[in-house]
């Protein structure tokens, strides 16, 4: 399956997400609802993509956008699912039983945003320790030691 | 079975290559589970970045791989110029291919070396040594930095390459590959060392896929994956070079492909200084304060542990609105776990040496 298949097999399975799928540098964006996430990553990984670089989670207010970035070695090709989730629920499905890359990944992203992942097999804290208060990379964590720093325009 | 026994290595121990515990859970002498704890050298860096300037994110990239700063530089700066449509000038693309190749190369002698010095090998530790202190000096002669070098710029590089530089460099890519030899000899070929590497902790190539393993722990393995040939970025597609597999994906292979990527790099960098002309190293009419796009960028490149990539989200202001590293070997190090299990206990620092973490980059 090269690039151009993929679009269009994305297109036909998601018909309501096509105008969101471009092909730019190669890299597809797919955004798709919280609840259709693990389907997708499913789909995505029996078509080729067996490899997830990157879980991640952007805050940006109301919401968490989460990234998965993942990459196919036959097509040379990357492709993005984002997801959003509601900051009062903050929790999505784990694709730990897909790829077990996902598993440090996701407690990464329980650890720093404090996004849930149910069905993971072990969600703790990975980088801060346990009995950390928070988590840092929310927009409004608050903490006395940050300093802002000047503005410089 | 006997007794369990729980042992507790690092977080400070030199065995580790930097600050990470292990919890071991032995039976007898044999490994049953050994989980890292990471996280000690955590400076939240991807939070310190959303409170400074795009230009002054580039010092803390430094900080992340420690001992390939060069790549952490170049796949922020590629996500940036990415960002905010920076076209960069010809000359600042190969210098920064040649830069990044003799990172390469200090980067794995301390890879090597240490596996070296974990299997009780001192001496080709020091070779080793010997080769990265030529490329240290290269880059301190390069940009005044030994370990953090804060060269590539969004835009370019820092400065132009000062004058005999290239002389230098030809000087220590014609001695680099028949100095790898000797060191291959004198360690791969060493019957101790071949017996305490080979067989131990085999990573099948199903594995490296599924847990998102990279650079030379996936191609240990013979996953035929390489960035800067499967995923061509900058001017890689103009060099002729090969991608070195492994066969067993045990430490042996892990360890010995590292050496022949560095007799690979010197051919990039000798292509590359052939083809270097004059030029500008930075692109022009830069903004002092670059406030790029509302939008989100992603760039990944091949760093001596594997693929490296950096998503940036702008908000159309100075800073970043979120920057995240995806580390090759915080993926990498997730393995330990499984190749450890079954091993004994002097093989469990032998196989976390041949994933060379570096755990600036795994806490980041």
């Amino acid at each position: 399956m090269n690039i151009n298949e993929l679009r269009e097999h994305l297109c036909s399975e998601y018909p309501d997400l096509c105008p969101l799928f471009s092909v730019e540098y190669g890299d597809g964006v797919l955004v798709v609802d919280a609840s259709r996430l693990h389907d997708a990553a499913s789909d995505l990984r029996d078509l080729g993509f067996d490899r997830l670089g990157m879980v991640t989670a952007v805050d940006t207010g109301d919401e968490f956008e989460l990234v998965y970035r993942l990459q196919s070695r036959e097509m040379h090709a990357g492709i993005f699912v984002k997801a959003r989730v509601a900051r009062d629920i903050a929790s999505i499905a784990s694709v730990t039983d897909l790829w077990p890359a996902a598993n440090w990944q996701e407690r990464e992203v329980y650890d720093l945003f404090g996004i849930t992942f149910e069905g993971h097999p072990d969600l703790r804290r990975i980088l801060l320790t346990d009995d950390w208060v928070g988590h840092p990379l929310r927009k409004d964590y608050q903490d006395d030691r940050i300093i802002r720093r000047p503005d410089y325009i | 079975m006997t007794e369990q026994t729980i042992v507790n290595i690092g977080p400070s121990h030199p065995s580790t290559h930097g600050v990470c515990r292990v919890v071991v859970t032995l039976d007898g002498e044999i490994v049953t589970h050994a989980e890292p704890i990471i996280g000690h050298l955590h400076r939240g860096i991807e939070k310190m970045a959303e409170n400074r300037t795009y230009l002054q994110v580039v010092p803390l990239t430094d900080r992340l791989d420690y001992v390939g700063s060069m790549y952490a530089n170049w796949a922020y700066c590629r996500a940036v110029e990415r960002l905010a449509g920076i076209r960069v000038p010809e000359r600042a693309e190969y210098i920064r291919v040649i830069v990044c190749e003799l990172q390469r190369i200090a980067s794995h002698m301390m890879g090597i070396g240490s596996t070296g010095a974990d299997t009780g090998a001192f001496t080709a530790f020091m070779y080793a040594f010997a080769q990265r202190d030529h490329v240290v000096e290269l880059f301190e002669a390069l940009c005044g930095a030994r370990l953090t070098y804060n060269y590539v710029r969004p835009g370019g590089v820092s400065m132009d390459l000062p004058e005999g530089w290239v002389e230098k460099c030809r000087a220590f890519t014609a001695q680099h590959p028949s100095a790898m030899l000797e060191l291959d000899r004198l360690l791969f070929g060493n019957v101790i060392a071949r017996a305490r590497l080979k067989g131990v902790g085999v990573l099948s190539a199903e594995d490296a896929v599924a847990w998102g393993a990279s650079g030379p722990t996936a191609r240990g393995s013979g996953v035929d994956w390489d960035l800067r040939r499967d995923d061509p970025y900058s001017v890689y597609p103009r060099f002729d070079f090969q991608v070195p597999l492994g066969e067993n994906g045990d430490s042996y292979d892990r360890a010995r492909i590292r050496l022949w990527e560095c007799v690979e790099s010197c051919k990039i960098i000798d292509q590359a200084l052939d083809q270097l002309e004059p030029g500008l190293v930075k692109a022009e009419g830069l903004p002092r304060l670059l406030a790029p796009r509302p939008g989100d960028a992603y760039d990944h490149i091949e760093s001596a542990r594997g693929s490296l990539g950096v998503y940036l989200v702008s908000d159309g202001t100075p800073r970043p609105y979120r920057m995240k590293v995806r580390s090759p070997a915080f993926c990498n190090l997730a393995l330990l776990p499984l190749l450890a299990e079954g091993h004994t206990l002097s093989d469990l620092v032998v196989i976390l040496g041949s994933l060379d973490p570096v755990f600036g980059e795994v806490d980041r």
